[in-house]
């Protein structure tokens, strides 16, 4: 299975992701923010973290604009999987393709630490394999969800402390259908035993497993 | 040419950190007179056509504010 990682100029963790998938057995494909298309053969996207457009006017709000995400779109209308971690997370709330939108974290500081998720929602493509609770890195500055969680289809909340000053401790939604979703902890920075963590597999097999 | 400036805030109910960071600093600096600060961004569009008020106001809905977390507002300044 071939899994699209989308670049921006500003993308920092693109090789993680690719690399990660292919721990995970699949093929990664580059795109480019400017491609009119997704890479042939794509059955997933992952959106990585980084710093797109250098987080210029709001996080994720530049490259939600951008060619390559028209094609991320329709890849969603018609079922697609994406993925959307830390910076893809806000990017695809930017496009409103997710609910809600990220806030600066609530003590103004970058956040570089493990943190505990439970599994709200086990019902998507992406969770239904998940057993909580998964132990992942988050690095971010602008991490706090913000938004209806009742409304929202919440699929991941921070365990005990809420790091980030997120809404209702949210760390990941769904769209509707279950086949977008964006979080903002590194799944990708969890899959081998030599960071500490291989509770991110799970997350990144789902792209691939389908 | 025409000069407009957008005014994006942050919607009252939404977290500030920024605005309660100044506020705090502000009062550490003996400024006990403070209630509230809430801290935005001003963005000065120098812009020509026929219509730059509508014309901004298309620009914040689509790019330069976010109508989930963030208010605007747009000035047509003389000139």
């Amino acid at each position: 299975m071939t899994v699209a990682v989308v670049r921006f100029p500003g993308s920092l963790d693109h090789d993680s992701a690719a690399r990660a998938v292919r721990t995970a057995g699949g093929d990664a494909a580059p795109a480019w923010h400017q491609d009119a298309e997704l890479p042939a053969g794509t059955h997933a996207v992952i959106i990585p973290g980084g710093f797109s457009y250098g987080d210029h006017l709001r996080p994720g709000a530049i490259a939600s604009r951008s060619p390559i995400m028209g094609a991320v779109r329709r890849h969603a209308e018609a079922g697609g999987l994406v993925l959307g971690i830390c910076n893809g997370f806000q990017v695809l709330c930017e496009s409103g393709l997710l609910p809600g939108a990220l806030r600066t974290n609530a003590s103004l500081s970058f956040v570089c630490r493990q943190v505990e998720l439970d599994v709200a929602d086990g019902d998507t493509p992406f969770t239904q394999a998940l057993i909580g609770p998964l132990s992942i890195p988050v690095k971010n500055h602008d991490g706090a969800w913000y938004g209806d969680p009742s409304t929202a289809r919440v699929v991941l909340r921070y365990r005990g402390e809420n790091p980030l000053g997120a809404v209702d401790s949210v760390a990941g939604v769904a769209n509707g259908a279950g086949n977008v979703m964006g979080l903002m902890p590194h799944p990708e920075e969890a899959v081998d035993p030599l960071l500490g963590s291989v509770d991110g597999l799970g997350l990144i097999s789902a792209l691939v497993a389908r | 040419m025409t000069r407009v400036v957008v005014t994006v805030m942050p919607r009252e109910g939404v977290l500030d950190p920024q605005g309660q960071a100044v506020q705090g600093a502000l009062g550490h600096l003996g400024f006990d007179g403070v209630d509230h600060v809430r801290v935005g961004k001003r963005i000065e569009l120098t812009v020509h056509g026929p219509e730059p008020e509508a014309e901004a106001r298309r620009m914040c809905e689509e790019l330069l504010a976010n109508p989930l977390i963030e208010d605007f507002t747009v000035t047509v300044e003389g000139g």
